[in-house]
């Protein structure tokens, strides 16, 4: 059945604007928001950010921790931006606290393809653009790793970030030119990289550069 | 559910005195006007009454009126028709010009023309003192709209017209009139511009139809070619019913057009007005009044567009956003971008715009499910923008 969506949906070049029934179930009726005001007293043991309001999308993430589990007991967010950006971290909370909490090592791992998977897809243009809410995820574990003095547990991605605001990662562009994007405007609308800070630009054209070399040349 | 169509600058329904009118013409007259046999005259005696009832509304005479099949082809037509009749110079236009202008001046670029771009104010008028500038002996065309698709700024074409030509009198001037056809003044002497766009699809005419009015003595070529019809400026046997709807409906826009412009005007003030009363934190793009009396562009702090769209969406209301999130290009507005809007701001911007089913009420139920919209995805937004400061993000 997912696979028949997915299918549907994706089909189309990315001009399709049909959102799955489950990506309106969530983008009508997110789970596990933070209401306002509930902050104060929630007692987060990490918290994570990603993206901007200029770039269109930022996503805020808090996750409470059982340190004897390491699981992830519980997990709130905060969304800014279109329909499947809400959409997909109101999944990415659903997924990283059911069935009694995701470990931390596990959550770490979770990307895009994951989320998307659950969603019964998107549209193909937007899922570069607002499936960002695993980045503030792995950034909330790392604040957690921070506070619990577990430095050395800390991921960076494993990969080297070039936007700092977005936290687009050299392997978020090789990806981009994999997928055909062969110019720094095509890896922008895929990856929005330098929207909210231009000064990588000319490290992303190296690595444009570099992949294309790499596996076009 | 209540049902509230409030995208009237995208397209608008076909009245149906118009339908009536463009029926007649379908299976009964039918003819080819260019035909010798009595059917065929009689198309052709249509249209040339159609172009002198055109031509009544514009202050023109009817060989001046080039029947086309949409405004985007009258835009075209009005600039790589003045380039092919020209030798290669310079052509201006406004940054907040439809795509129609900016694609077809960027391709006229491409082949040797200079584009130059008039620049905005914050309210999206241009500045008339840039303008001077910009206009030098090898300006050929300047193309400027009349009112903007997006934030509904109307311009003093008839000033920027006698700028132009105090300057340089052999400059053309056209300006895309496709939103202000049922709203404004379409008195071309009155503007002073040799070429005029109108189209059927934003005046409860027919799509598909259109129009570019034609000073006498312009210099202009062909760009589709073929059995010369329109002058020998637009070939293909001609859409009699389209033009018969369009015709109809700008009479019918210019008939009622005093008592719609008060009527939306009252319409569209007050929805501004309980918006900025009822909403915190609620920006009016465009200038405050001089503008379309159906635009109501709005931007909602903290939040994104295609997200408010699809809420009022599920509400009946049908509106439109800048936010590159809801564009095939996933580019944000260049319009807002051009009165110099932060991208931050554009993410969050609607368009409303008015028209003539709109009614009292379809305002009231708009106004009372806003507010629990806005307020609803504020509520899930992490970020919290001060005026006047870098976006913060909410502790």
């Amino acid at each position: 059945m997912t696979k028949q969506i997915d299918t549907d949906i994706r089909d189309q070049k990315g001009r399709s604007w049909i959102y799955s029934d489950i990506v309106k179930e969530h983008f009508f009726s997110p789970q596990n928001l933070f209401m306002p005001g509930e902050e104060k007293d929630y007692k987060a043991d990490g918290m994570g950010f990603v993206g901007s309001p200029a770039c269109g999308d930022m996503m805020k993430m808090w996750i409470k921790v059982d340190p004897k589990t390491e699981k992830i007991i519980d997990c709130k967010w905060q969304t800014f931006g279109c329909a499947s950006a809400i959409a997909s971290t109101s999944m990415l909370s659903v997924m990283a606290s059911e069935k009694g909490g995701l470990s931390l090592d596990k959550a770490m791992e979770l990307r895009p393809q994951n989320i998307l998977e659950r969603l019964g897809g998107l549209p193909n243009r937007k899922i570069h653009c607002s499936v960002l809410g695993d980045k503030a995820l792995r950034a909330a574990i790392n604040d957690y790793f921070k506070k619990t003095k577990q430095y050395d547990r800390i991921i960076i991605e494993g990969a080297k970030i070039i936007d700092n605001v977005l936290k687009v990662t050299d392997k978020d562009i090789e990806e981009a030119v994999l997928e055909g994007a062969d110019t720094l405007e095509k890896v922008q609308e895929k990856t929005k990289v330098g929207t909210g800070d231009p000064s990588c630009l000319p490290d992303v054209e190296q690595l444009i550069k570099f992949y294309k070399d790499k596996y076009y040349n | 559910m209540r049902e509230v169509y409030l995208d009237h600058a995208a397209t608008t329904y076909l009245l149906p005195a118009v339908k009536e009118e463009m029926d007649k013409y379908w299976e009964l007259n039918f003819g080819n006007p260019s035909a010798l046999y009595s059917k065929g005259m009689d198309a052709a005696q249509s249209l040339a009454k159609a172009r002198g009832r055109v031509a009544k509304v514009l202050n023109c005479n009817s060989q001046e009126i080039v029947f086309v099949g949409s405004g985007t082809e009258s835009d075209n037509l009005a600039l790589q028709g003045i380039a092919k009749a020209n030798e290669v110079g310079e052509i201006i236009i406004s940054t907040i010009e439809h795509d129609a202008i900016i694609n077809t001046a960027k391709y006229l670029e491409s082949i040797g023309w200079k584009i130059i771009y008039a620049p905005v104010d914050k309210d999206g008028l241009v500045d008339p003192k840039e303008l001077k500038k910009l206009i030098t002996d090898k300006t050929v065309l300047v193309s400027i709209m009349y009112a903007n698709n997006e934030i509904g700024t109307v311009q003093p074409i008839d000033e920027l017209v006698k700028i132009v030509k105090d300057i340089n009198s052999n400059t053309i001037f056209h300006t895309d009139a496709c939103q202000a056809g049922p709203y404004l003044d379409l008195d071309v002497e009155k503007l002073g511009v040799d070429l005029l766009t109108l189209n059927g699809s934003k005046l409860y005419g027919p799509k598909g139809t259109g129009l570019l009015y034609v000073r006498k003595h312009t210099n202009i070529k062909p760009i589709i070619y073929g059995g010369g019809q329109e002058f020998n400026i637009r070939s293909g046997t001609e859409n009699i019913p389209g033009i018969m709807g369009l015709v109809k409906a700008l009479e019918i826009a210019t008939a009622d057009k005093e008592k719609e412009v008060k009527r939306l005007i009252a319409l569209r003030n007050k929805f501004i007005n309980s918006v900025q009363v009822n909403i915190e934190r609620v920006n009016l793009n465009g200038h405050a009044t001089k503008r379309l009396p159906n635009n109501i562009n709005l931007t909602f702090e903290d939040i994104e567009g295609e997200a408010i769209l699809l809420y009022l969406n599920e509400k009946g209301i049908m509106a439109s956003t800048g936010s590159a999130c809801a564009s095939h290009s996933l580019d944000v507005s260049h319009v807002l971008k051009a009165i110099g809007l932060p991208y931050e701001l554009i993410h969050g911007s609607i368009r409303f715009t008015l028209g003539k089913r709109n009614t009292d009420e379809d305002i009231d139920y708009v106004l009372e499910v806003l507010p629990e919209i806005v307020a609803r995805l504020r509520a899930i937004s992490p970020v919290h923008l001060d005026e006047g400061k870098h976006p913060q993000v909410k502790q």
